[in-house]
């Protein structure tokens, strides 16, 4: 290797700032997508409690967008939407929706129907009784989707690098940039941070759950 | 105990039906009903009873509406519940179901103030009627306010599923099957602190159970319903087992109605027999001599403040000398006036002697209850009870000791 250290710790030492304008980049890329993606799937989760029948479609539909390939939904978004934010987060969006959507009816679902008609007999009305018991009782389904989407965006953003620009891919861009300078320690460290990103994320929303779900823990407290 | 007025409402199903078509049939569904009609008391207990797909959970759901009867009316104090709007319909009937549904996110304390919270009580009123309710279901609010459902054994959920039920303190409850998915020593001490808040409370219930034994025991009235939806009989405990209206109901109360009638009244019914008694400390000998002029076999030995001992043999009675405690024999049963005569009965023959001995609270003696006394009395009643087939509760005995 030339006598040349594998990571130059000093190149990295020197771009710090880099680092956190690429770390802000990514959350962004990150959070934009997941709320999008969240809203679009409750909506439609909701309307699977009411219309049972839509479940079918609506997978069919967000499982189709899953299976599309990033590289080719980026390449083909870029002459429409130019080098603004919808070519990234169209695609990202809609790889968030299988995963969230089945999770939020899932989440709903898992309700037991003694619940349900304890609800009813007692006379909570329809929103009510979405918003106090059918809610908070799919929320860990729900946050387990949440985790699961989260951790594969921060994966497919760095992807989003190919776009082009400086404005796209969060860490990936230091991927794409190593890759094309033959320089290993930018390849490795947009590898590691796009990782650390994941399992920090993760974390935070393990902490948001059990705020959101004291009882959860009870009942594994009973044994 | 509670600061609130009880109040109860009558209900009457007015040819009430409810069919289904075939494919919601091929679904599952519940039960249908055929022109029901039904007057229920302000205050009673109506247990309505049946193998499974007779219709009775279709007919209990039918009066808050979670099943819409496909012809008739239901009453409640003689409004027609369906031109109630629903939701505040719902929230004035109480609700208890087997599987209980309680909201698992919720402390108990929320749980059971649901009701209050619904109607927008203020938050203060709401814990302290939760607390209250806890309290009355026999629950300490400071040790389960807090706890999650979760956390709670199985009869304990089930007394916050009633206390739920009673917290807006509604004039009608509906129970289905509410003691169903418990052990049975669990479910039989549930029913009688049920019976014994009933007392106070004097709300009118709707009871769902598939068991003949609980509907007699916890009924004012029992309905035995036949697969079909169709009422097979209405009365009164005691009319139904002592005069089964037809074999369907024969057999549904079971070839054992005699014993089960037993079940329905209380030592306290029946009239005493007279023991020869012996005080501790008594001369022997005039003991001997009581014993023989009533001819009898044995005496029961009183300690000084009346309270049986034991029974002593005539022939063991000393020659001389005075009664002693220690002459009684101290396994002989005693039972109390609220003992059901089917345990009376039951402890004669583990004893294998003649006659109980019956004591009142303070253990003092009130009388002997004999085999033959309990089978005489219960011809008679018998004979009371189907004679004019007239709707007089079957009178569970209330404890006399109570009334003093």
């Amino acid at each position: 290797m030339n006598g040349k250290p594998f990571i130059d710790w000093t190149w990295i030492g020197n771009h710090l700032d880099d680092v956190v304008e690429k770390l802000g980049q990514h959350l962004m890329l990150l959070v934009i997508p997941m709320v999008a993606g969240f809203a679009i799937s409750f909506v439609l989760a909701i309307l699977a409690l009411r219309r049972p029948g839509t479940v079918g479609p609506v997978t069919l539909v967000t499982g189709l967008l899953y299976t599309i390939p990033s590289l080719a939904a980026f390449a083909v978004l870029r002459p429409i939407f130019g080098l603004s934010l919808w070519t990234a987060v169209i695609p990202l969006t809609a790889y968030t929706l299988l995963i969230l959507y089945r999770n939020t009816v899932a989440g709903f679902r898992a309700v037991p129907p003694e619940i349900h008609e304890a609800a009813l007999g007692m006379g909570y009305t329809a929103r009510t009784r979405l918003l106090r018991v059918e809610l908070p009782l799919a929320v860990p389904l729900i946050m387990a989707g949440i985790r699961l989407a989260s951790v594969t965006t921060i994966g497919l953003v760095t992807i989003a690098a190919v776009i082009g620009a400086d404005k796209f891919g969060g860490f990936g861009q230091f991927i794409t940039e190593g890759q094309q300078t033959s320089f290993p320690t930018k390849i490795y460290l947009g590898g590691v941070l796009s990782v650390v990103l994941a399992f920090t994320v993760d974390a935070l929303l393990v902490l948001v759950e059990r705020a959101l779900t004291p009882w959860a823990r009870a009942r594994a407290a009973r044994g | 105990m509670v600061d609130t007025v009880h109040h109860a409402a009558t209900v009457d199903f007015d040819h009430v039906s409810k069919s289904y078509d075939p494919a919601a049939l091929k679904k599952g569904a519940p039960g249908a009903v055929q022109d029901l009609t039904l007057h229920i008391p302000a205050g009673k207990v109506c247990v309505l009873v049946g193998p499974s797909g007779c219709g009775k959970t279709t007919s209990l759901k039918m009066v808050n509406r979670l099943i819409e009867p496909t012809s008739g009316r239901i009453l409640l104090d003689g409004v027609d519940a369906a031109t109630r709007d629903v939701t505040e319909l719902r929230r004035g009937i109480g609700y208890v179901i087997q599987q209980i549904g309680l909201f698992p996110h919720q402390s108990i304390g929320e749980n059971v103030a649901t009701v209050p919270r619904l109607l927008g009580w203020p938050r203060a009123r709401q814990q302290a009627r939760a607390e209250e309710l806890l309290t009355i279901v026999g629950l300490d609010p400071a040790k389960y306010r807090d706890r999650y459902p979760a956390q709670l054994s199985g009869g304990e959920r089930q007394r916050v599923g009633v206390a739920r039920a009673l917290a807006a303190d509604p004039p009608v409850m509906l129970m289905d099957e509410p003691f169903g998915a418990v052990d049975p020593i669990v479910r039989d001490r549930l029913q009688n602190e049920f019976l014994r808040l009933q007392e106070d409370l004097a709300k009118t219930i709707l009871f769902v159970t598939h068991d003949i034994d609980e509907a007699i025991k916890m009924g004012d009235m029992v309905v035995v319903m036949q697969t079909g939806g169709h009422v097979a009989q209405v009365g009164t405990p005691a009319e139904i087992l002592a005069d089964p209206a037809s074999e369907f109901v024969a057999r549904f109360v079971g070839a054992d109605r005699g014993l089960k009638r037993l079940s329905l009244y209380r030592v306290a019914s029946v009239p005493l027999g007279e023991a020869v008694t012996a005080a501790v400390g008594e001369e022997a000998i005039a003991v001997r001599v009581r014993a023989a002029e009533a001819q009898a076999r044995e005496v029961l030995v009183l300690d000084a403040e009346e309270r049986p001992l034991g029974w002593l043999m005539t022939g063991d009675i000393p020659g001389e000398g005075a009664i002693a405690a220690a002459h009684a024999d101290p396994s002989s049963p005693q039972m109390d006036r609220r003992t059901t005569l089917k345990d009376a009965l039951s402890m004669l023959l583990d004893q294998d002697v003649q006659s109980g001995i019956v004591v009142d609270r303070t253990g003092r003696l009130r009388g002997l209850l004999t085999v033959g006394s309990v089978m005489d009395w219960m011809r008679d009643e018998r004979s009371r009870a189907t004679a004019d087939g007239d709707n007089t509760p079957p009178a569970p005995a209330p404890d006399p000791d109570d009334e003093a």
